[in-house]
Parts: structure tokens; sequence; C-alpha cells
């Protein structure tokens, strides 16, 4: 048999395995289930533009440089508030900074902040929603009646007053926002422990002389870990926006760092004359909460068809 | 022989599907005059696609060689003529009030809105009044104003039954009308749609799945199954059927004063799918 | 009435919650909460005496005592930036803020509405399409952006609108501020090209957050009048020969009346959230420019003193929207 024939066997062979009606084990189901979950959200082109955008955004972070031919962080005074020419791909700020430059590195800022803020988040929201869980009793009234405390206030102006209290700098603001965004994740992980709590796998773990940590650590965090990621995913455009809303305030990452609010912001008192200092920032902030969006959408079509 | 009320002649429903095209009810022919035609099939069978479509309420696509309301073709009516026939001259009575009523409207504006054209003199409201003691409800000015959660199951049914022949409709259609209701109560239901529907000379297509109702309400029987007729015949010769299918359900009928020791259950031969339309035991 | 009562009680252990929130903000987690009250150019006695007055010598709780009982009396501390009472304060800008959000919550109904419910009608085909992309938009647009590219285009380029700001500048004081709603005082005051001019500054501002409050508004009109074209009573409707106008504005939008209502209320406070970045953009002199001009002058007091407010507000809010879905739906009676 030729080369091409068998590789054309291995991969249906594949198939057939994430496919097939008796899985023999979780893992092959889980996995089978994805894989459908995939095929679904790529037969949906708004959601695979979405995929395309966080994809230009990721690699416009990584390939920056290469993408850039002015320093995004020292300008020339020489050359400032130009419009967009052929030297100068989006025109210079009042700094003489090449804008096409900033909004390129500035990628790497949002990207930082919106990983940092979830993996500070979610874990966040992951212990205390599942010992909310697990626990019970008092603890677990205590602890939802701290979430939906935090539910109650809009989101934003808390991020606002923590990072006013906290001071600027990218850190804080990550921290800032992340104070506001864990609630759903702990809301989440609950639920999922709930259902998992008086599992027979967690029985088996318990009797088996298990403690309590070891059985939420192994057993019922990763079950709440898809819901999570999923959920996580949603959040991506709003984290954003109120990242871009906090560096338009003058909050997050400091000059001269090339964060896209802030950038926005700075443009405010050139606006009538110079116009694209605070337009193409903007348009980036607008272009990539969309990809995050048309992900969302996509996730969620596919994890509850029935809302369509 | 008459004009027969409805005539129906190779009618098929096809349904987009995201895994493709869903044939739904496949090359369905028969026709009606003013009796009570049973429609059985268990679920899934394409009996209630098939009378949707005579009141073009179907979201599948309907093709037919023929579909004939009293000699007026019903294919590819528009809107404004759908209107024209739709609650005047054939009605439709659902399963479950429940659901069918809408729940934030009081009986008598709903029983108004069935009111089209005026009554030889009596205003809309009265003819809503009279049409509540046809259907032997005992307080109608009670139920008039009430909201449809206030009604019993039975009363919801027969305030919905009033409210689709208050036009004197030629031909109703009743979509498992009975099918929610408590045993005791079916039977108070099933005897007012007798008296009406004889006394108005009106059509009635019936469908359920159960057969031993329509075997002695209905005076003929349609049995599908898989989107296709497989028997159609007489109500008082049930028990003669010759298709298996039929003969196949009505084995499966427990019967009072005959235990069995395991009741039987149906055997699907897949042949049944892909025959053509069967017409049954002549008339 | 026992569900009446549970939702007062954890409506007012939120509010604790909120309160324990700000207090923590304000004394544990700056370095030098002292600092954050009197500035960083304060004499050593101010620093001193300010310290004694706010207890920081005492324990914690014993702190957050002080903090509630003062909270409680209506004392939300000394602006450093205007040296007024901040809930004095808070109070005159908070109208601008209401005005804002009212006018953008009826544009947001006006147009989301109708929108939702064309969107459902024609599910799937261009109609739908074209109103779910435009709320896909507004979901994805950051508010403080679209603003400035409003005063781009409307101001500076075609000239149509005024700039920032509720009046021309300069006319601000020769209002006497009645209602502190600008459309009314000025309404009021019989001055109709003030009014006039009120308006105008007006129609910007609301415009952005009425997009922000018609995107939400037209997805969950489609969604929930969707919901309710799937229901058997529609198709009864159908089958009496009902016209499809009567269909969607007669039967369905009745019951999604009560939903829609909340979905409408909630939308009024997330403008209020909104309120905070637009009203910078606009300089309209609200409770979210008051907030972040407060940020600047690192005026923790009276940053804390708007969260406060606006917390509360929205914890009343979603009460309020609570106790309305109950009583309006007649079978819950």
């Amino acid at each position: 048999m030729s080369l091409a024939g068998d590789k054309q066997t291995t991969a249906s062979s594949w198939r057939d395995w994430l496919l097939t009606d008796t899985p023999h084990s979780r893992l092959q189901a889980r996995l089978g289930r994805t894989y459908l979950g995939w095929r679904s959200f790529a037969g949906n082109p708004l959601a695979m533009a979405g995929l395309v955008i966080f994809a230009a955004l990721v690699l416009m972070a990584i390939f920056a440089p290469l993408l850039t031919s002015h320093d995004p962080l020292a300008g020339d005074l020489g050359q400032r508030l130009l419009p967009p020419n052929d030297t100068y791909l989006l025109g210079t700020d009042q700094q003489g900074r090449d804008l096409w430059s900033r909004i390129v590195y500035g990628s790497r800022v949002t990207l930082m902040i919106v990983f940092l803020t979830a993996i500070t988040a979610a874990p966040i929201g992951l212990v205390l929603g599942t010992v909310a869980g697990y626990a019970g009793g008092w603890l677990e009234s205590v602890l939802m009646r701290i979430t939906d405390v935090f539910l109650a206030f809009p989101r934003l102006i808390l991020a606002l007053a923590f990072a006013a209290a906290l001071g600027p700098g990218i850190e804080n603001a990550v921290l800032a926002i992340s104070l506001t965004v864990w609630p759903p994740y702990a809301r989440i992980a609950r639920a999922e422990t709930l259902a998992v709590r008086n599992s027979d796998y967690v029985a088996a773990a318990r009797m088996s002389g298990a403690s309590s940590l070891r059985i939420i650590i192994g057993q019922v965090m990763p079950m709440c870990l898809p819901s999570l990621i999923v959920r996580v995913s949603l959040d991506m455009a709003g984290i954003i926006l109120t990242a871009a809303g906090l560096g338009f305030l003058g909050l997050g990452a400091q000059p001269p760092s090339p964060e896209w609010g802030a950038m926005v912001s700075s443009g405010r008192e050139h606006l009538l004359d110079q116009w694209w200092i605070s337009t193409f920032p903007g348009i980036a902030i607008f272009v990539v909460s969309l990809g995050f969006n048309l992900i969302g959408d996509g996730l969620r079509d596919v994890l509850d068809p029935r809302e369509q | 022989m008459a004009m027969p009320l409805l005539q129906v002649e190779n009618l098929n429903i096809r349904f987009q599907t995201p895994t493709g095209i869903s044939h739904v009810v496949r090359d369905v022919s028969f026709q009606m005059g003013r009796e009570k035609l049973a429609i059985v099939g268990e679920s899934g069978s394409g009996k209630s696609q098939t009378v949707r479509a005579i009141l073009g309420l179907t979201p599948g696509q309907v093709t037919a060689d023929k579909l004939e309301f009293n000699g007026e073709n019903l294919l590819g009516l528009d809107l404004a003529q759908w209107r024209k026939i739709r609650g005047k001259r054939i009605a439709m009575v659902m399963q479950d009030p429940k659901y069918s009523l809408n729940p934030l409207m009081r009986i008598g504006d709903q029983l108004l809105e069935s009111c089209r054209d005026g009554y030889a003199g009596k205003s809309a409201k009265e003819r809503a009044m009279e049409m509540l003691v046809a259907v032997k409800i005992r307080d109608p000015e009670r139920v008039y104003r009430a909201w449809p959660h206030e009604l019993s199951g039975g009363m919801g049914q027969r305030v919905m039954i009033a409210m689709m022949l208050i036009t004197e409709p030629e031909l109703l259609i009743a979509d498992e009308p009975t099918s929610a209701l408590d045993v005791t109560v079916r039977l108070q239901v099933l005897a007012i749609l007798d008296d009406l529907v004889r006394t108005r000379d009106m059509g009635l297509i019936f469908i359920s799945h159960d057969l031993n109702l329509v075997g002695s309400f209905c005076d003929r029987i349609i049995v599908m199954y898989a989107g296709q007729i497989m028997e159609e015949l007489d109500a008082r010769h049930l028990n003669a059927a010759t298709h298996p299918y039929t003969q196949g359900l009505l084995a499966c009928l427990p019967e009072l004063g005959r235990p069995v020791a395991a009741l039987t259950t149906l055997q699907r031969d897949p042949a049944w799918k892909q025959q053509q339309g069967r017409r049954g035991t002549p008339q | 009435m026992k569900a009446s009562i549970r939702v007062i009680i954890s409506v007012i252990t939120t509010l604790l919650g909120l309160l324990i929130i700000t207090f923590v903000i304000g004394r544990v987690l700056p370095v030098d909460p002292v600092l954050a009250v009197v500035g960083d150019h304060a004499p050593a006695e101010l620093y001193a005496r300010t310290r004694h007055e706010m207890g920081l010598d005492r324990p914690l709780w014993e702190q957050f005592w002080i903090y509630l009982s003062h909270v409680l009396r209506g004392d939300l501390g000394m602006s450093l930036r205007t040296s007024h009472p901040v809930l004095s304060d808070i109070a005159s800008v908070f109208p601008a803020t209401l005005e804002l959000a009212t006018a953008g919550t009826l544009i947001g109904i006006i147009f989301g509405v109708p929108a939702g419910v064309w969107a459902a009608v024609h599910q799937d085909r261009w109609q739908d399409h074209l109103v779910r992309f435009l709320g896909l938009f507004g979901y994805s647009v950051p508010i403080f952006w679209l603003g400035l590219m409003g005063l781009l285009l409307f101001y500076a380029e075609l000239d149509w609108l005024p700039g920032p700001g509720r009046l021309d500048f300069g006319y601000e004081d020769m209002i006497e501020p009645v209602t502190g709603i600008m459309t009314i005082d000025t309404l009021i005051s019989g001055d109709m090209e003030l009014f006039k001019n009120a308006l105008m500054h007006l129609i910007l501002p609301a415009s952005i957050l009425g997009y922000y409050s018609l995107a939400y508004i037209s997805r969950m009109t489609r969604s929930l009048m969707l919901g309710q074209l799937r229901q058997e009573y529609i198709l009864t409707a159908r089958v009496k020969g009902v016209s499809e106008r009567l269909i969607i504005w007669r039967h369905a939008m009745r019951n999604i009346r009560v939903p829609l209502l909340t979905v409408i209320v909630l939308s009024y406070a997330s403008l209020l959230e909104g309120s905070v970045l637009t009203e910078t953009v606009f300089v309209w002199n609200g409770l979210g420019l008051y907030i972040t001009n407060s940020l600047f002058s690192v005026d923790m007091t009276a940053v804390l003193g708007g969260t406060l407010v606006i917390g509360c507000v929205f914890i009343f809010i979603n009460m309020l929207t609570d106790i309305t879905y109950r009583v309006l739906d007649p079978r819950a009676r």
C-alpha cells in the first residue's frame, strides 16, 4: 500500500476512534465530544472570523519587531503630530512616536492584561466556589454572600475604586479587574461542585481515606475546569473593554507603555486636528473585543444550540 | 357522490435539516366528506404535519398533486388568502389548553377575537356566550371573565372548542383533543364534540394515538406510520384490519376480561417504510 | 409576604457587604490611608489630626463601626478637591447622571424594542443579521472611543451638534438649578433658547449611551420574542386567522412585557455605570465625571463616596426588578 493511502487510513481511523458510539474511557468520550464541538464551531463563519482575529493578535504580539520599523516608546519630536503617510503608516502622536508601532506593541500589553487577569481571577473563583460547594453549611452561605456582594457592584466602578486605591501600574490594574471578575467563576465552580459532591468516585476517594483537600484538588476542581474555561472566554471581551476604560482614565499601564486605552485618552486634546491619535487605537480595541465576542458567541452556539 | 369536503392527493412534506432533507409525509392521499375521520399513528408518523398542511401552518415544504377544500385549491395560497380560510372555514383544536390558550388574556377576549363577521343581529359577546352554553359550560359569565389558568383541563378544552366553532367552520381538526384530559372528562368532551359536529353538519378530522377511542367515536380511520398511510378502513370494521401494522396495534391493546401472560409489543417491519401509500378496504 | 421579607434581608446584608468593601478599599488597601484622604502636601498637624479622626490608632473593627455610623448618618467624608461634604457634592451632580441615563434608556427602548421584534419576526434573514450585527458592534466598541468619534463627526466635521458640556460654555451659571436636570430647569426658566441648547447638548451623549442600551434591549427582546413565537397559543391565534401584526403586538408582546421591563430596568442600571466614561468624554457634570475628577486629584474619599452611592443605587434597582416581577405576573398572585 502506498504511503498516501496509509496516511488516509490513519486519519480516518482517528476520526472513527473519536466518533465511536462505544468509547472505552472517559477521556475518549471527552475528546470525541470536543472534536464534534470543534467541527460545529468551525462550521460557523463568524466564530472562525473571531478566531482569526485572535490569531492575528497573537501573531502581532509575537512578531512585533518584524512588523514595525520605528521605536514605539521613543519619538522624534521633529516628526510629531504627522498625519498617516508613507513613513508613518498611521501617523505620529504628540511625542513624535509612530502610531502603528505603538498599536502593534500595544497588542502585547493587551494580551498580557487579558492573560494575567484570567489566571488571577479564575483560581480565585475556582477555590472559593469549590470550597463553598464542598463544605456546605455556613461556610457556603458566607462565601456565596460575599460573591453576591461583589456581583452587586457595577464592574467598571468597582475596578476603578480598586485601581485608585492600589495605585497606577499594570499589575494593580490586573488585580483590580480580577477582583471584579471572579464572582461568576465562583458561582460556576460551586454549581459544578454541588453536582459532583455526592458522586460515586468522590465517595470512593473519601472512603479510601483521602482528605477533603485532596479530594477537592484532585477530583472536584478538574470537573469545574471546562465550564470555567468557557466562561472565561466569554468574559474576555468585557475584560478588554474594562482594561481599556481604566487605561483611558490613566490607571493601568503607565506611559510610555503603549496601552491602547491610554493612547485614546492622550489623543483627546488633539482630537479635532489630529484625529488619528485617538481613532486608530480605538479601532484596535474594537476589533479585538469583537473577535473575542465572536468566539464567545460561537462557543455558546456549540454548547447550547437551543439558544438559536 | 357529492363534492368531497377535503381532497388530498399525494401530499408530501419535507423539512430542511442540518443533516439533509427529512421526508416527513410521503404520498399521502385521502378524501373526506362531512363525517368523522380519524388519523391514527404513533409519534412521528406525520399525522400532525398532515393536518397542519391543510391549514397552511406547517413550516415544512408542501407539495401535492391536489389539496382541495370544497373544490377550492389550498396549494400556494398567500397569507391573505389563508386568513380567509383559517378560523372561518377550517379550524383546529389542540391538545392542551394550558398551552394553547394565551395565559395573559381573559377567556372572553380570546373568544371575541374569534368573532370575525356579523352574527345575524347579535353582538359578538352574545355570540360568544351562546357558544359557551353550547359546550355545556354551566357558569358562562364567570368563565367569560376568567383567566385560562383558573380553568380545569376539561373546561379549558371546551372553551377551545367554543372558540373554534364560533365562526361555524365547515371542517374542524382536532389534534389529540382529549389526550391531556382525565378519562372521565374525556368522555364528556367527546360527547360535546360529537353533538356539535353532527348538528352543524361539519367534517371532523380526529387525530389520536388511541385506536380504541377512535374506533367507537369516528366513522372512518386512517392509520399512518413513518409518514405514509398504512391502511384506511371503516371504524366498524376495525377488527377486520388487514395491514400487519394495524393488526399489531390492535394486538397491543390490553383488554379487560382477557388477561395475557405478557403484553404483546409491536414488531415493526422495515418493509412498511418502503411501500407506496396504500388504500385499504374500499368503501 | 415571606418572600418580600427575604428579599429585604438579602438587600440589607448586601448593603453591609458593600460598606465593608468600600471600607477595605479606603482603609486597608492603600499603603497610607491618611495620605489618601489629606493628600501628599498636607501639613503635619492636619495629617496627625486626620489620623486621629479616622481612628487609625484603634482596632480595625472599631474603625469599621465608626465608618458605618458615619455613613448611616449621611456623612461620607469631606472632598479634598471641592472642600465640600461628599454627600452634598454627589446630591448636586447626581441629577445630571439621571438625566443622561434616562434619555439613553428612552432611546434604547424606542429603537431597541422594535428592532428586536423585527429581528425575531425575520429570524435568520438579513433583517435578523443586521440587528444582531449592530448589537454585536455595541458590545464590542469602547464607549469612550465612540463618544470621541461622535464628537469628531457630529461636532467637529458636520457641526450638527454642539460640543462637550451640558450647555454652551459659560451659560451654566445662568440657570437656577431647580431639579438639577438641565432640560427641565431650562424649560422651567422659560428661556427657550437655553432649553434648545440644553436639548442639543443632551443628544450626543444620550445617543452614545442609548446605543449601548439598544444593543442589549434589542438582543433580549429578540430572544424573548422568539421564545414566545414558539408557543402553542400563537399557533391557536394563527389558526383563528389573526393577523401577524396582532399576533406580535397583542399576543406575544403581552407575554414578554414583564421580563422586558426587567431588562429595561437592568439596562438603566448599566447606563449608570456607562456614564462614568461618557461623562468624562463629554465633560458632563454628573456623578461619573465627579468620580473621575476625584480620581485624577487622588481624592479617595470622594471616589469611595461615589462608588458607595452607585453601588447602593444598583442594589435598589435590582431589588426593584425582583419585586415588580412578582407583582406584575397574574399567575404569581
